[in-house]
């Protein structure tokens, strides 16, 4: 077990990455997140590997490709700009089923937007983003321990299960010191790489790495198989906390990442009040976490109020797990503007009033 | 009896979707001949681009990426970094390096990646069905250019050999044609010397392969070689570009 030390967020995520087998990291500066690359053009030279700081992350995003193709570990990262302009390498990753980690740390947007922290790139991160029907695994974790547990976990899932992995953080999370611990993980069972571009050697047929289907039949073939794949993810993968939650509550708040860090700051001055509040925790956006509502959903009076960085993404989802059995209330600011614990509790506390008409 | 022509073990024994007359399957050829000649079947890994030759990857015997529109020289960058004693080609056509991926083609070249780019230049977007590209002639009639290439709106084709021999990091840099048989002999010396050159980890390689396209340009085969040689090669000039060995020192 190693010491304790004090980390930035992205620093975090760099030294995760490498002691998970990151053989190659290709990037591009962006505020917030340029000290993940900062920090691979500082390592991996020592150890042999690769830090390559590309032309753009489009150009970033398709070296990802030719690598993950030739079967090593590589992480690519950037903030939303930056994500979008990868988003068409993503969606050829994902049709060609390979294994890398992704990480967005973001800020807000649209367009060019601001540097501050954000939750603005939900919608782009679990529903999308690329053209074409592919799902990327995304994780969003809340401290920097986090981070680090989630990113060497975002690699096994890469190769076990072909498919991109995201890791969405923000701009606080990637700024922030904390103190950390690099435990030795034991890293889960990964696959051998057989279908890699890594050169004949003996082998008898050529391998090929490509997205392209031009028969429908095929192309049809090939998006049930990742389909049935997304589905084995959604039942194995699936990973959230439930905070507070052992009895019955008030309400039950649905965040992640830094927010979800608040709002269990909030829980305490709450219950200080005498207002009772659980919180779910996502930690895997996709897949989303709807075993957490079935659990709760019959220890909450007055339902569940979802609280973002942004004007209101997660809450769709939400609204669908729930399905009109309970009331889903939404509170966000956005921009890079991060709720207080005490706006937030404002808010909680106009929603018991017109419950209750009292507090 | 002896065999004296018989297919390169690089190329599989598969047909290909190619037009009759195109040049494509020449080019091929002549890689896959230098493949076999020097002996490096099992470590090399080739790049499909988007356009006609998309499907290249069907046709080479050795591992194959395809990459999206223009990236195959960051693909490439990708593979040969993970596992530098691979060799990388690239195979392009001309709207998908000198267009779409001019970024990614320029960058590749300037920071000297140990690949090498056969780009298969025929002035038209064939795939598509002859529409304009970065290299069409000024005049040249294509689909977006119905009255010919008009310089004054839509701009001059790019001479990417001499312009990427500009730069430090290329090693060798040649463009040569397919139109005759001289040509075509000239062109797999060419190809190999790039090859040997990236085997000698001198810097980035570039064959740019002067090719014709019947189909789009409305032109028989036989035609089509003529045209090349009248109209292409005037504008695009053979021989070496670049070539580090014969700099002074």
């Amino acid at each position: 077990m190693e010491d304790k030390v004090l980390m930035k967020g992205n620093e975090a995520i760099g030294e995760a990455a490498i002691r998970a087998g990151c053989k190659c990291f290709f990037g591009y500066p962006i505020t917030p997140q340029t000290e993940v690359a900062a920090y691979m053009a500082k390592m991996m030279p020592k150890l042999g590997r690769v830090f390559l700081q590309a032309e753009s992350e489009i150009a970033a995003i398709n070296m990802v490709y030719g690598a993950a193709g030739s079967g090593v570990r590589v992480m690519t990262s950037s903030s939303s700009p930056g994500i979008s302009l990868k988003q068409e390498g993503i969606s050829y990753i994902a049709g060609a089923e390979l294994p890398c980690v992704i990480v967005n740390i973001v800020r807000g947007g649209p367009g060019l937007g601001g540097i501050q922290p954000a939750q603005s790139d939900y919608f782009q991160a679990t529903k999308g983003g690329g053209h074409g029907d592919y799902r990327l695994i995304v994780l969003a974790p809340s401290s920097i321990q986090e981070i680090i547990d989630l990113t060497s976990r975002a690699f096994d899932l890469a190769d076990i299960y072909r498919n991109p992995v995201m890791i969405m953080g923000d701009g606080m999370l990637g700024q922030m010191m904390e103190p950390v611990q690099f435990k030795e993980v034991k890293g889960r069972e990964v696959p051998e790489k057989p279908w890699a571009t890594c050169g004949l050697y003996g082998r008898e047929r050529h391998n090929v790495i490509t997205s392209l289907f031009l028969a429908p039949e095929e192309c049809e073939r090939h998006n049930l198989k990742l389909n049935n794949k997304y589905k084995e993810i959604e039942k194995n993968e699936t990973k959230f906390e439930l905070y507070n939650c052992d009895d019955e509550c008030d309400f039950i708040i649905v965040a992640y990442g830094t927010m979800a860090r608040i709002c269990k700051n909030l829980i305490n001055m709450a219950d200080k009040e005498g207002i009772r509040i659980g919180l779910i925790r996502p930690i895997t956006l996709w897949p989303f976490p709807k075993a957490a509502f079935e659990q709760v959903i019959g220890l909450t009076r007055y339902g569940f109020l979802c609280v973002e960085m942004s004007m209101g993404q997660m809450v769709e989802d939400v609204l669908q797990v729930v399905n009109g059995r309970c009331p889903v209330e939404f509170y966000g600011r956005c921009g890079g503007m991060v709720p207080s614990p005490d706006e937030i509790l404002v808010k909680i506390k106009q929603i018991l009033n017109q419950r209750e008409g009292v507090i | 009896m002896a065999v004296i022509f018989d297919r390169p073990k690089a190329l599989l024994d598969v047909p290909t979707h190619y037009c009759p007359g195109c040049t494509h399957g020449i080019i091929h050829r002549l890689i896959a001949e230098v493949i076999d000649e020097l002996g490096i079947l099992d470590r090399t890994i080739g790049v499909a681009p988007v356009g006609c030759s998309v499907l290249a990857y069907n046709y080479f015997a050795c591992d194959m990426q395809e990459a999206a529109h223009g990236r195959a020289p960051a693909v490439a960058t990708g593979i040969k970094r993970a596992i530098p004693e691979s060799i990388v080609f690239t195979y392009q056509g001309d709207g998908d390096l000198a267009a779409i991926g001019t970024a990614e083609m320029v960058h590749a070249a300037t920071r000297g990646e140990r690949i090498t780019t056969i780009f298969v230049n025929n002035c038209i977007y064939g795939m598509t069905g002859g529409q304009m590209a970065p290299t069409t002639l000024p005049g040249q009639v294509t689909e977006t250019s119905p009255y010919g290439r008009d310089v004054l709106t839509q701009g001059y084709p790019i001479r990417v050999s001499e312009m990427l021999s500009t730069l430090d990091g290329p090693a060798y840099i040649e463009r040569v044609a397919v139109s005759s048989v001289p040509n075509i002999i000239k062109a797999k010396k060419a190809i190999k010397k790039a090859f040997i050159y990236q085997m000698e980890g001198r810097g980035y390689t570039l064959i740019e392969v002067l090719s014709t396209c019947p189909t789009n340009w409305g032109l028989s085969p036989d035609e089509a070689m003529t045209w090349l040689e009248k109209n292409m090669i005037p504008y695009y000039s053979l021989g070496v570009k670049k070539d580090i060995a014969l700099e002074v020192k």
